[in-house]
């Protein structure tokens, strides 16, 4: 292995290609790195703060930050699934997130990530909003309650789909996803389901209509195995 | 008014609570008033949870309905999974299912059915009757039997597991699976599924034969004790299918008086609203429903194994029909009404609940592929099953957005209310009233709740202008004040001390 092209993540030395990521390679190199807002084919934006590492002793994202040979990378650590789990429980308090009635459940990012990281509770009181539902599309069911602004949905409509349906209003926690209509409905877009944006939400606030519990408990995404073992499933998903 | 439903006055009269009623599912409390010489004045059953499933589902998705509302319980999940989406089943247009389809629900109820009332005959009940309701409380639990009587505390134990097994195959999971979807089903069973749960069903029924035997010993031992138990005589309801054949997936509903004749032979479920009323009480987060041609006073009825073997002209399956001859015979032509029958029919039904899984298991249909259907939209839909503890109806208007619009759900131990109420005072009458309250005494009173097989989480689901009220207390527990919430909402301060 040229050692040039190559840096160490928790001792292990991971392979990159020129304008890679550490997460990329990372993920390319089989070693997982919980992540919510990264989505291959998409821009990395660095929203959710899950690929917290430690490089060269300073924390910063994996999906932001480029590879670059001999540096030293911290990710499977106490201390910074400590801080991970941290950030789950804030996004399961923020939203409103009933994994029992959830028909993303199996297939959802975010409870595969707490599973995986083994969060056992909220711990934080949760914020219970009073957020939306919009059903006004015929295809497309959109529940706001279950939005984690990871802000996928926003740049696959921009980036892939070039409609620019969905955005991102507001500043800190008051952020949350709007639709670009006058009426903010997503019926009168021109969204559809065959669009990339119905299909990159890592949680259940895009789905199909009238799909709900088609796919049986066994047959979901994460039913046999956990996310952090399903590296290739994660980079050979194409946006 | 009933009788020891309301004391005439409460002044000078002595409260005993149990708080909580135990080995029920959820959480419920028994007051009695006495006065000085133990006369009982005054016997209530309260519920004393709180949940909100009629209202909160509103906004939701059709689809994600049985998913949700199956939640209401951990114990029969899969009856409120299947009555949602026999619902949800007319709210897409799915008049008839697949043959595949309506077998794999059928295996996953009758799996329910074997399961649930394993739990409650074995786990909950049979401390009762095998270790005796005086017994010391510390002993009287599914650990003592399996200390006193091993063999059958290991039978109850795996045929629970077996029924759970059934649903795990047809569910996914064996609690709050998702098997049961709007059209139909979304997981077909494999060869290698069915054959195991063919393997140890032989075992099982000879096992339940032996819950039936026993109970038959019991009752045939002292016939006095078990026949007169909380005894007293009420209408029944149940489910039965074209042939009056006991069936609990789908079928008309009957209604019998406490002589055995019919008071409404057979009606359909989705015109239960133009038969069925509630009452709302003040000292219950639990309805009172009745028959609306008889009044509240006359038509309350009781549901459940002990109903749902007498509505029916025959059980469907050999064995089971043999047991359930054998038991009504104990009422000489008449209808059995002692409390305690209750658990003989519920382990009659194990035993039928097996059977039928051995037919379907042996019925090729259950390993097809042909799994869904639909067909033209519709705004409303009802669905009834009946659970293990009687006849749930599941009822939802969804708009053309297809998002729930209005939910009403009037669940089998709603039903027994005032069964369950009447079942307490005639104990308190008969084995209470006058003498010195013991532990023991106490329990008798658990023991009539508990031929009910409650299950007091999925019986208060109502939301809104629910009675409510609130005591406030001295340091010696004396009532200072009391604010009271009525059905209809208005609120009342008081300073006299009620229940």
């Amino acid at each position: 292995m040229n050692s040039e092209n190559t840096f160490i993540i928790d001792g292990t030395p991971i392979p990159f290609e020129p304008d890679q990521t550490v997460l990329q390679a990372a993920l390319k190199a089989g070693v997982f790195i919980p992540h919510l807002c990264f989505y291959p084919g998409l821009k990395p934006n660095g929203n959710c703060k899950l690929c917290t590492v430690v490089i060269n002793g300073r924390h910063t994202s994996a999906c932001t930050t480029l590879a670059r040979s001999g540096i030293e990378v911290e990710n499977n650590t106490p201390a910074l699934h400590d801080k991970r789990r941290l950030l789950l429980q804030m996004l399961f308090v923020e939203g409103n997130h009933f994994c029992p009635g959830c028909e993303k459940s199996g297939n959802c990012q975010l409870q595969a990530l707490a599973y995986d990281l083994e969060m056992m509770t909220p711990h934080f009181n949760h914020f219970f909003q009073n957020r939306k539902v919009d059903v006004s599309h015929p295809e497309a069911f959109l529940d706001m309650n279950r939005c984690v602004a990871c802000g996928l949905c926003v740049q696959a409509s921009s980036e892939i789909d070039k409609k620019n349906v969905f955005a991102l209003s507001g500043r800190g926690i008051a952020s949350h996803v709007v639709i670009n209509t006058p009426s903010g409905k997503l019926g009168d877009s021109d969204f559809a389901l065959s669009d990339k944006a119905a299909s990159v939400c890592p949680v259940g606030a895009i789905l199909p209509k009238r799909r709900g519990f088609a796919v049986p408990i066994g047959q979901r995404l994460y039913d046999d195995l956990p996310i952090s073992s399903q590296t290739e499933f994660l980079t050979t998903r194409e946006a | 008014m009933f009788e020891l439903e309301n004391a005439k006055t409460t002044q000078g009269l002595r409260r005993i609570a149990i708080d909580p009623v135990s080995r029920v599912e959820g959480h419920g409390k028994v007051t009695l008033l006495l006065d000085e010489q133990n006369k009982i004045h005054q016997a209530r059953l309260h519920i004393v949870e709180f949940r909100g499933f009629e209202i909160f589902i509103k906004g939701r998705p059709y689809w994600e309905v049985p998913v949700t509302v199956q939640r209401l319980c951990g114990i029969c999940p899969v009856s409120h999974q299947l009555a949602a989406c026999k619902a949800m089943d007319a709210i897409i247009g799915a008049k008839q299912l697949t043959p595949t389809a309506e077998k794999l629900r059928r295996l996953m109820h009758y799996g329910q059915l074997v399961q649930s009332n394993a739990v409650h005959f074995y786990h909950l009940a049979s401390p009762d009757l095998l270790l005796g309701f005086d017994c010391e409380p510390t002993q009287r639990n599914i650990i003592g039997v399996a200390m006193k009587y091993p063999d059958i505390a290991k039978q109850g134990i795996l045929i629970r597991k077996y029924g759970q097994e059934v649903i795990r195959h047809t569910a996914g999971k064996r609690i709050h699976g998702t098997g049961a979807i709007p059209g139909g089903v979304n997981k077909a069973l494999t060869a290698a599924e069915r054959d195991e749960l063919k393997k140890d069903l032989p075992q099982l029924i000879e096992w339940a034969q032996g819950g039936v035997e026993l109970v038959e010993r019991y009752f045939e031992a002292n016939p006095a004790f078990f026949n007169s138990f909380g005894l007293f005589e009420s209408s029944m309801m149940g489910m039965v299918r074209e042939d009056g054949a006991l069936d609990i997936y789908h079928g008309d509903l009957r209604v019998k008086d406490a002589k055995g004749e019919p008071i409404i032979d057979r009606f359909n479920y989705e015109t239960y609203t133009q038969v069925l009323r509630e009452e709302v009480k003040p000292w219950s987060y639990m309805k009172f429903p009745y028959i609306e041609k008889l009044g509240p006073e006359k038509g309350w009825y009781k549901v459940g194994p002990l109903a749902r073997l007498q509505t029916c002209d025959f059980i469907p399956s050999p064995l089971a029909e043999a047991a359930r001859q054998k038991m009504l015979a104990i009422g000489n032509d008449q209808p059995v009404h002692s409390t305690l029958s209750y658990n003989w029919a519920r382990i009659i039904e194990v035993l039928h609940g097996l059977e039928v899984i051995q037919d379907l298991l042996d019925d090729p249909d259950v390993l097809g592929k042909d799994l869904t259907v639909k067909g033209e939209r519709q705004e409303e839909g009802i669905g009834v099953i009946e659970a293990p503890r009687g006849v749930l109806i599941h009822h939802y208007k969804v708009n053309e957005d297809d998002q729930v619009t209005m939910c009403n759900l009037i669940v089998s131990t709603t039903h027994n209310n005032q069964a369950m109420n009447t079942a307490i005072r005639s104990v308190a009458m008969q084995f209470l009233d006058g003498r010195v309250i013991s532990e023991g005494l106490l329990n008798h009173i658990e023991c009539a709740i508990r031929a009910y097989d409650p299950c007091l989480s999925c019986a208060t689901h109502a939301l809104g202008k629910m009675p409510l009220q609130v005591e406030l207390d001295d340091a010696e527990g004396q009532c200072l004040s009391l604010l009271r919430r009525d059905s209809s909402g208005r609120v009342h301060m008081s300073d006299i001390h009620d229940d």
